[in-house]
C-alpha cells in the first residue's frame, strides 16, 4: 500500500453545518491541491442540494485524535464519577419541578 | 496517520480483539476506521467498496455520451446533474475505501489497468435516448434495491456513504421513469424505442445482482460479518417484484416469458438470466468493456497536468504567504 498523500493531492476532512443552530459534522474527506480547492470541491461534492450552510476543510494529517481503542484507560475518568449525573441524586417524588 | 486512516491490524490474539469485533457485529453495531478488524474484513471491504466507486466512476459514461444530445434544455440539465452525482457517489465511496487504507491514485490505476472490476451492466452501449430513461428506471432502480440494506452494513463510513447515494437514487429513478413516460405519450416511433430499450437492458439488469445464490463464493461470508444484507437472488426478486407493476402502467412488456404472479409465493416467478454472458461480461468480454476502461484512462492521462498545475499553482502560493509573513 502505497501513500497517496506524496503522490497526489493531500486529503482533507469535510465537515458540514446543515443549518443555523446544529454543530458542523464530519461528512467525509476529499482531495485537494489546496485549502481553496478543498472548500470548492467540498462544496460541489458535500452539498449539491442545499445540504449546508458553512463548510471547514482541514487537513487530514493535522488532525489528532484519541487512540482507537474504546476501552483505552484515556476515558477512565469519566466512568467512575457517578455523582456526574443527574439520577444519582435521590429527590422525593413531591418535590415539583426538579 | 490520519483521521480517517487505518493503521494495518495487529494480530488478534493478545486480549480478545476478535471477541471484541465478533461482539460488535453481533450487537449490529458499526465497526469504525480505527477499529481492529480482521485482515479478511478489511480486504473483503475494500474490494466491495472499490468496485462500488469504480462502477459509479465507469457509469457516468453510458449516460455521459447523450449530453450532448438530449433532446431539450431540460433533459440535458436533469441529465448533467445525474452524470455529477454518480461522480459524486464515486468519491463518497472512494473516500470511505481511504478510511481503510487503501489509496485514491492506487485504486485509479488498479481499474484503468484493468486489476478491479466493476458493475457489468455498464459495459453495454447506450443506443437510443430512451436507453437514458431505462437506465434510470432499472439500473437505478436495481442499485436500489442493492444498497438500500448497505446503508445498514456493519462498517460506519460504507453505511453513511451509502446513506448519501440512497437519498439522490431516488431523483434519479423517478427522472428516467417519467423520461420514459414521456416517450410513450409521444410517437409510435417513441414507444418503439422504448420497448427496445427494455428488450436491451431487462436481463443484463436482472445479472446486476451478480450470480445466484448457489454460485455466489463470497456472499455468507460477507452476510456473516453484515456487510451484506441479503442474498443476491433475494435482492433479485425484490426488484422483479417491485418493477413488474411498473412496466404495466409504463405500457411495455418486459422480454421473459416466464414471468408471471405466484399466487402461492406471493412473488413472481421469472426466467433465468444468461449466466454465461454475465461472466463473459464480467471477464471482460462485454460490448464495451475496452471502451469504457479506455475512456477512463484516457481522462486520467489527459487529466495529469491539471492535476500538477494545481500543485504547483498551490504551492507558489504557500510560498508567497511565507515570505508575506516573513516580510
Amino acid at each position: 500500500m502505497s501513500t497517496g498523500e506524496q503522490r497526489g493531492w493531500p486529503l482533507y476532512e469535510v465537515f458540514v453545518r446543515g443549518k443555523r443552530g446544529l454543530n458542523h459534522v464530519h461528512v467525509g474527506s476529499l482531495h485537494a491541491a489546496d485549502d481553496r480547492m478543498a472548500l470548492t470541491h467540498a462544496r460541489d461534492l458535500y452539498t449539491r442540494r442545499n445540504e449546508g450552510v458553512s463548510i471547514w476543510v482541514v487537513r487530514s494529517e493535522h488532525i489528532t485524535a484519541s487512540t482507537r481503542d474504546e476501552k483505552d484507560p484515556f476515558f477512565d475518568p469519566s466512568a467512575d464519577k457517578v455523582y456526574r449525573h443527574p439520577t444519582f441524586y435521590d429527590i422525593p417524588d413531591d418535590v415539583p419541578h426538579i | 496517520m490520519t483521521a480517517g486512516q487505518a493503521k494495518p491490524a495487529e494480530p488478534a490474539v493478545a486480549d480478545g480483539l476478535q471477541e471484541r469485533f465478533d461482539a460488535t457485529i453481533a450487537r449490529d453495531q458499526r465497526i469504525e476506521p480505527r477499529d481492529w478488524m480482521p485482515e479478511g474484513y478489511r480486504a473483503t471491504l475494500i474490494r466491495q467498496i472499490a468496485q462500488h466507486a469504480h462502477s459509479e466512476i465507469i457509469g457516468m459514461q453510458p449516460e455521459g455520451e447523450w449530453i450532448t444530445r438530449a433532446p431539450s434544455l431540460r433533459r440535458k440539465a436533469i441529465l448533467f446533474a445525474k452524470v455529477q452525482d454518480e461522480a459524486g457517489h464515486g468519491l463518497y465511496l472512494y473516500s470511505a475505501a481511504e478510511t481503510l487504507g487503501a489509496d485514491r491514485a492506487d485504486l485509479t490505476e488498479r481499474l484503468i489497468e484493468g486489476r478491479q472490476k466493476y458493475s457489468s451492466i455498464f459495459n453495454y452501449p447506450t443506443l437510443s435516448f430512451a436507453d437514458v430513461g431505462v437506465i434510470g428506471w432499472f439500473v437505478d432502480g436495481a442499485a436500489i434495491c442493492n444498497q438500500v440494506p448497505l446503508c445498514r452494513s456493519s462498517y460506519g463510513p460504507y453505511a453513511r456513504a451509502m446513506v448519501r447515494i440512497c437519498k439522490e437514487e431516488s431523483f434519479h429513478q423517478r427522472q428516467g421513469y417519467e423520461l420514459l413516460m414521456t416517450m410513450m405519450r409521444g410517437t409510435d416511433a417513441q414507444r418503439e424505442m422504448v420497448q427496445d430499450a427494455v428488450n436491451r437492458w431487462w436481463w443484463p439488469s436482472l445479472m446486476m445482482f451478480g450470480p445466484p445464490d448457489d454460485n455466489s463464493p463470497n456472499s455468507a461470508r460477507s452476510m456473516a460479518w453484515k456487510i451484506k444484507r441479503h442474498s443476491n437472488d433475494e435482492l433479485r426478486r425484490r426488484f422483479v417484484d417491485m418493477t413488474v407493476p411498473q412496466a404495466e402502467k409504463l405500457g411495455v412488456t418486459l422480454p421473459d416469458p416466464e414471468l408471471r404472479w405466484n399466487e402461492e409465493r406471493g412473488h413472481h416467478d421469472f426466467g433465468t438470466p444468461d449466466w454465461d454472458e454475465l461472466t463473459r461480461v464480467i471477464q471482460g468480454d462485454g460490448p464495451c468493456n475496452a471502451r469504457r476502461v479506455e475512456r477512463r484512462r484516457t481522462a486520467h492521462e489527459e487529466g495529469a497536468w491539471v492535476r500538477e498545475a494545481a500543485l504547483a499553482h498551490a504551492a507558489k502560493q504557500a510560498a508567497r504567504t511565507a515570505r508575506g509573513a516573513a516580510a
